[in-house]
């Protein structure tokens, strides 16, 4: 069905933010009725190529982009999203643009009411005019029956299941008369499999009808199902751009994040451990923008666990819900003992430690010296480093830590002028280091670890992997590690659970197949990884 | 289980009309004072306070929760009422001509008052209680230092006896109830102001009317998310400003319709506590501070005003003292803001909390369920 000449085409396209290149010569071509899938890790630069699709201010104040962007053939250079709106272009987001307390029908038409006007509109102007709700509840039914699907135009919102809220957003943007080109980004993600079932099934009747889709998701199943073609970013590159014909999902997944693999350096030796030491089962983590949904896994004495998957699918809510930052509900043993959840003291004080992904916000006093955030947790969760005066008030004990300051100086080699700097003037590498000798000072059993390398520099990145494993394997200290970055995790880690949708999808030693990693990641199951 | 939680949902949310209803039955006995009586009163102040307690409507629908700058109005109606008193303008032209005076004032008033909220959205109450008391302060300037200083005025009974300025009292018998007295029905023993119910019938079918309206529909969209509603390329602070002036303005007729009825202006502090009892009342009548309608105005302001009626005299009954009375009004008006306030936070976070159970993987039942099978796997394995 795909024929013609293209209805939209991005040629060369390229983008960095400050010298950093997100985008580098991306050129593909979108036909009328055609479903586009298009894939990519976190950072592959989807999302910036949607930005600029859209005419996002963010890619203006950043400079611009290079390269063009052709509708029906014609240059296009759009200012603002509605620009891109009025053009044709229709997106639909991961996050749900709905007004809650509104039906379906007055989401659909949202501030493109049908209105009469009223002997008011001469003095106020159009808005006075009012509204006709007949013929909004036409329209909405009219777009709803485009969609094939059931949705009552007067039920609200907020009342609504999630899949019709999926729906409701769709019918918004085939609403719009002009609507040729359709993006969805990540439409599945809240869906149930059925719901997910019945959307693609309109997607593919939306394409029949002639309107462009450009399909973003990570599972891949779902791309395989409904694209005509599919286009893989990597690294800010086009590394693909195929016809759905004869691919598997272990193809997809390899080129999705097959980059070179020796620059991952060593990799750890297979260890056995004996005894559990840390259980955690069915828990949830109310934390935005990273849900944990039902999460369960246990990790052994001596271990380095590692938690990878995409951003936004709840690897970073696991260390965080389970250290009390978030709400959090489920079961979670420490050797034997059941840990409390949301209590962040009682947490630090059966010995477990954070080193939080939030280094400036949560990880660091920025304000004070090294001396005092590298002591702080021992003073407030143990009551280390005080001594009494009069056998009545606690005092800080400046002495006692401003040895444990220098001893942790030498020993993770932290560039400062002196103890008493403040956090503020460190580096990100060495405020990092920082904060890991925070977590140490305490003599954790467990620690957590989230996102220990982001915004830091290669360099940087490397010691402080080092600090892990030596710590590891001097101390014999558990370690549990959060990360986006794969080839980190294995470099260091004994075992990585893959976490997709806010579930573990599967445990993997770090050895096994990239691909492997990449299915459990675009929603496989661990056998359909293994078997793939 | 579900009845239960639906009966403890409903008190929850009209908590406050509960507690009023019940304390005010309560006092009416020891008033002594006669059904007949009360029910006048309330008739009274039906007609005095709707018009004030209806300009608080549309800010709640921009969600812009209860607006106590709604005094600024007050204080425009008030500059208008002593301008007509000064030129002598009596009766209901009189009233016609302080609204005049005080329509340029209100919308300028509520166009900052507007801009200003727009720079403080999500704190848009405390941002409307203290704009409300740096206003004043010009207020105050302006009748205490301007007026017969800078603007000549012709009627010397006015104007204190230094030579400039206003009186603390104003006298407004050139007015006095003249809207209400244009006529008015006596039906059976009671005295109905007709031409003020009908105005704020009027009022009543434009707030309805407005709903239905483009600007209206906007403001709703504004009211509960300001992101989608820009998104959507609804202009929400332009909406926002517009909501603000509306409320201004019906403030400033507001007061005017309610000082008439009253017969005389405390020139340096009629205004103080208008938006404190119009807020009251539209609590007390089961609004929230993101939800109201115009049965809550009616409802409320029956109810805060029977109150207002009897607990004096139930006071000096009770307590041998109408102060205590006295004190119990206020005492009732600034507890039930807070304990409505209070009651919206609670319900919020309720919310919230219940939002995250879908959050969950799974849910109460089927966590059995799943467990029970994940027991089963690990004893075939």
């Amino acid at each position: 069905m795909a024929n013609g000449s293209p209805l939209l085409s991005i040629e060369h396209v390229s983008k960095d933010f400050y010298g950093n290149v997100v985008l580098h010569d991306v050129s593909f071509d979108l036909r009328e009725g055609e479903i586009l899938g298009l894939v990519g890790e976190n950072g592959a630069g989807k999302t910036t190529l949607m930005h600029i699709l859209f005419g996002m201010p963010v890619i203006t104040e950043t400079g611009g982009f290079q390269g063009s962007i052709k509708i029906g053939g014609t240059e296009v250079h759009f200012l603002s999203p509605f620009d891109a709106l009025d053009a044709g272009l229709g997106m639909v987001h991961q996050e749900f643009s709905l007004i809650p307390g509104f039906t379906t029908t007055e989401n659909i038409v949202l501030n493109r009411e049908s209105m009469r006007a009223s002997f008011l509109n001469d003095v106020f102007g159009d808005r006075m005019s009012v509204l006709q709700r007949d013929k909004m509840r036409e329209r909405a039914q009219r777009a709803i029956g485009k969609l094939g699907v059931e949705l009552k135009p007067d039920m609200l919102v907020s009342e609504m299941p999630v899949g019709h809220k999926q729906f409701t957003e769709i019918a918004r943007e085939i609403d719009r008369k002009q609507t040729r080109i359709l993006i969805l980004d990540e439409p599945t993600a809240v869906l149930t499999e059925s719901e997910a079932e019945v959307l693609l099934q309109t997607l593919k009747r939306l394409a029949s009808e002639g309107i462009a889709i450009i399909f973003i998701s990570h599972r891949l199943q779902e791309v395989l199902a409904i694209a005509d073609r599919i286009v893989v970013l990597r690294d800010g590159h086009a590394v693909k751009d195929t016809v759905n014909e004869n691919i598997g999902m272990r193809d997809i997944a390899s080129w999705m994040v097959g980059r070179s693999l020796g620059e991952g350096g060593q990799r750890s030796e297979a260890r056995s451990f004996a005894e559990n030491t840390f259980k955690v089962q069915h828990l949830w983590v109310d934390m935005p923008g990273e849900t944990v949904r039902d999460v369960s896994f246990e990790v052994r004495k001596g271990e380095i666990f590692g938690i990878g998957g995409l951003a936004g699918q709840g690897k970073l809510g696991i260390p965080n819900g389970i250290m009390g930052l978030f709400p959090a509900g489920g079961e979670v043993v420490l050797d034997g003992k059941a840990v409390p959840l949301n209590a962040p003291a009682k947490a630090l004080g059966m010995g477990m430690a954070f080193v939080s992904e939030d280094r400036r916000g949560v990880g660091l006093l920025l304000d004070e010296s090294l001396e005092w955030n590298i002591a702080f947790t021992a003073i407030q969760v143990h009551g280390q480093y005080l001594k009494k005066v009069f056998g009545l008030f606690s005092q800080r004990d400046e002495k006692a830590m401003e040895e444990l300051c220098q001893e942790y100086v030498k020993l993770l080699d932290i560039k400062c002028t002196g103890t008493k700097q403040k956090a503020k003037e460190l580096s990100g590498g060495n405020q990092q280091k920082v904060c890991l000798a925070k977590a140490f000072a305490i003599k954790p059993r467990l620690m957590f670890v989230s996102e220990p390398t982001r915004g830091i520099d290669v360099g940087a990145k490397k010691l402080v992997l080092d600090t892990l494993h030596h710590y590891n394997r001097d101390f014999g200290t558990t370690i549990v590690m959060a990360s986006s970055e794969l080839e980190e995790l294995r470099s260091i880690c004994d075992r990585i659970a893959i976490v997709d949708e806010g579930k573990i999808a599967g445990i993997l030693p770090p050895t096994a197949d990239i691909s492997e990693f990449g299915l459990l990641m675009s929603g496989a199951t661990l056998e359909e990884a293994v078997n793939a | 289980m579900s009845a239960r939680k639906k009966l403890s949902t409903l008190f929850s949310r009209y908590a406050v009309v509960i507690i009023f209803v019940i304390i005010t039955l309560a006092a009416i006995p020891p008033s002594g004072l006669s059904i007949k009586y009360i029910l006048q009163e309330i008739i009274t102040r039906l007609g005095r306070n709707s018009f004030l307690v209806l300009a608080l409507l549309l800010p709640i629908y921009a969600g812009m929760g209860l607006n106590f700058g709604m005094t600024l109005g007050a204080m425009a109606g008030q500059v208008g009422l002593i301008f007509a008193v000064n030129y002598g303008i009596a009766n209901w032209q009189g009233l016609v001509f302080a609204m005049l005076v005080g329509l340029p004032i209100s919308v300028l008033l509520g166009w900052v008052c507007g801009l200003v909220m727009n720079m403080a959205k999500g704190r848009e109450m405390v941002t409307g209680y203290i704009l409300a008391f740096f206003i004043n302060g010009i207020y105050q300037f302006f009748v205490m230092y301007m007026l017969g200083s800078v603007i000549p005025m012709g009627n010397k009974a006015i104007v204190l006896s230094r030579g400039y300025g206003i009186r603390n009292t104003l006298n407004l018998e050139s007015v006095r109830q003249s809207l209400d007295n244009i006529v008015m029905l006596h039906v059976g023993g009671f005295s109905i102001p007709l031409v003020t119910f009908i105005i704020i019938a009027l009022l009543c079918g434009f707030v309805v009317w407005f709903k239905k309206t483009k600007l209206g529909q906007d403001m709703r969209a504004v009211g509960q998310d300001m992101a989608v509603a820009e998104a959507a390329g609804i202009p929400v602070e332009k909406t926002r400003i517009v909501a603000i002036i509306i409320s201004t303005v019906l403030a400033c007729a507001g007061q005017i319709i309610f000082l008439q009825n009253m017969g005389n202006l405390a020139t340096y502090n009629a205004h103080d506590q208008t938006g404190f009892f119009a807020v009251a009342a539209i609590l007390v009548g089961g609004a929230s501070v993101t939800h109201a309608s115009i049965a809550n105005v009616f409802v409320g302001v029956m109810l805060l005003h029977s109150m207002f009626v009897v607990s004096p005299l139930a006071g000096q009954k009770l307590f041998g003292s109408a102060m205590i009375g006295e004190y119990f009004r206020q005492f009732i008006g600034y507890g039930v803001i807070a304990l409505s306030l209070v009651l919206y936070a609670w319900r919020t976070r309720k919310a919230a909390a219940e939002a995250r159970l879908s959050l969950r993987g799974v849910q109460d039942d089927s966590a059995k369920g799943n467990g029970g099978t994940a027991v089963g796997n690990g004893g075939q394995a």
